[in-house]
């Protein structure tokens, strides 16, 4: 079916609505049918937030069917205990899950790249500046992906300054 | 750090109620809040009460050896009568998490809050920590700056749960990285009005933001009032999440008032009457349902912005709306009032209030 607004391209959203107790069905294809800011995505925004949780978790769960993984050996969570609460139980769950949790996190935040700041725990100064220099040479890898080349030259010099510090 | 006593400190952590932040008329407040482990415990839900016990110990130790919100006061919500954990909600300092929702108070939760800022944390909520600023008005950047300051005081001293590549470890995935949610209550009934709402709110969903209702996660919208957050955490700078908020926002806050000056240029005499309809029904009434309140405080806030009302102050009307709820009124009562008592003595407190602000301005309203 042809969408009816450009009647171009396939219709793949249908919108039915009853206006002054008239039925009517508009059929739409995905860029006609953002312009009028309809998104087929949004019906399922209003889903609690654990249902939707735990309908990732079985979607990523299903791609691991066969590794058995958990429970987690510090808190004793379970890939079950996770589905049903969409809670963690401790920092250690997500090495655990990490897997599992990289394909959830990427569909909740479409990223599993922490791009804040590099938390520096309170300890030595080396252990400080490994910590940024991981942060940065992350940040220079996804520069140099996203082809950003002025950045990632920032970015270089910042490593090579924070290098030279060591040596010298 | 001072212990919580609420007979000396009737005002508690009601400092973003004066109105004084940039937009009051149509923002109400700005929160910003981070989320924040520690490592080697359990997360807070999961933990034993002696893990709980420790976590509590832990903070409050950093925090008073570090001189770190040396001038705060602590509020351990065991010790709270269950009125008093109530007015706590009521007035945004705490969430139902940290309550515990229905069930027992949950051990060892507390809440901090500084005297001197507007800045402090919870412990022990659905993370160790939540640090949070709530300010007056439309500010972004000043809210988040107050918490930045305050999260790397304490991460020199406390060992975070942090993560290589998914940054700050969270209770629920959703929080996880930066561990940033910053909200903006912000007041829409123009836009409501000229039925531009659902657009706007749309678009707000498309730009990755979300919203809610007075009371945060799965409450109504009332009284026109919508709370306005980033919906992830992960995967963006803590600069980025708030330059977004403050753009988008800032866009909304725009369209709010080109549709209230459409409403003054197309009804003028529809939006007065609203307005001092409204007015007058709060001034008069004798029994007062909260919706129907804030419904009605929505039209007067109108009004003042406008300027089509003389007074009273958005600082009147904002304290209306924390001292009005039935855990205040019961407090102010010293007793457990029915709903039809609750909506009349609801009524007594607006008729007072807006009785003494009349009489405390020369322009008088006629």
């Amino acid at each position: 079916m042809l969408c009816d607004q450009c009647g171009k391209n396939e219709a793949e959203v249908h919108l039915t609505q009853i206006v002054d107790n008239e039925m009517t069905t508009v059929h739409l294809c995905p860029a006609c049918a953002a312009e009028k800011g309809l998104d087929a995505g949004t019906v399922t925004k209003n889903l609690p937030l654990s249902d939707f949780l735990a309908q990732m978790g079985k979607a990523a769960l299903a791609d691991e069917e066969a590794t058995i993984v958990g429970p987690c050996t510090y808190c004793h969570t379970t890939v079950d205990d996770f589905r049903r609460t969409g809670r963690l139980g401790c920092p250690h769950c997500y090495s655990v899950f990490e897997t599992q949790l990289r394909a959830i996190l990427r569909r909740i935040h479409g990223s599993t790249y922490h791009m804040g700041k590099v938390y520096v725990p309170p300890t030595s100064e080396a252990a400080e500046r490994s910590a940024r220099l991981a942060g940065l040479r992350r940040k220079l890898q996804r520069a140099v992906e996203a082809e950003d080349f002025e950045r990632a030259a920032v970015i270089r010099d910042q490593i090579r300054e924070i290098e030279a510090g060591i040596e010298g | 750090m001072r212990p919580f006593e609420l007979r000396s400190m009737p005002d508690f952590g009601l400092s973003w109620l004066d109105a004084s932040g940039p937009d009051s008329d149509i923002v109400l407040s700005t929160r910003v809040r981070l989320a924040r482990n520690l490592q080697g415990y359990p997360f807070s839900v999961r933990a034993k009460p002696a893990d709980r016990a420790a976590v509590l110990a832990t903070i409050r130790e950093v925090l008073e050896r570090s001189g770190q919100l040396a001038d705060a006061v602590i509020v351990e919500i065991e010790r709270l009568s269950l009125r008093e954990q109530r007015m706590m909600l009521e007035r945004h300092l705490v969430s139902r998490e940290l309550l515990g929702g229905e069930g027992e108070t949950p051990s060892s939760s507390a809440l901090v809050v500084s005297m001197e800022k507007p800045v402090g944390l919870m412990i022990n909520e659905e993370d160790h920590l939540r640090l949070q600023s709530l300010t007056s008005g439309f500010s972004p950047r000043q809210t988040w700056h107050l918490v930045d300051s305050l999260d790397e005081d304490l991460g020199s001293e406390l060992p975070y749960a942090f993560h290589h590549e998914f940054g700050h470890l969270t209770s629920c995935p959703t929080n996880c990285g930066t561990g940033l949610r910053a909200s903006v209550l912000i007041h829409l009934p123009g836009l409501v009005l000229t039925k531009e709402i659902h657009k706007v709110l749309q678009g707000i969903t498309q730009v990755g933001l979300t919203f809610r209702g007075l009371y945060g996660e799965g409450s109504e919208v009332v009284g026109n009032l919508f709370q306005v957050s980033n919906q992830t955490t992960l995967g963006k700078s803590e600069d980025d999440l708030i330059d977004h908020l403050g753009k988008i926002v800032g866009q909304v806050v725009e369209y709010e008032r080109q549709a209230r000056a459409v409403l003054l240029r197309d009804a003028p005499n529809v939006i007065e009457d609203k307005v001092w309809r409204a007015y007058g029904l709060l001034r008069h009434a004798r029994s007062l349902a909260f919706d129907e309140m804030m419904n009605l405080l929505s039209g007067v806030r109108l009004g003042l912005s406008l300027k089509l009302l003389p007074g009273p102050s958005v600082y009147v009307l904002n304290r209306i709306m924390i001292y009005a709820q039935n855990a205040h009124l019961e407090e102010a009562s010293a007793g457990t009032l029915s709903s039809s008592e609750l909506d009349i003595q609801r009524a007594v407190l607006v008729r007072t209030a807006l009785a003494e602000a009349e009489s405390s301005t020369a322009s008088r309203p006629e």
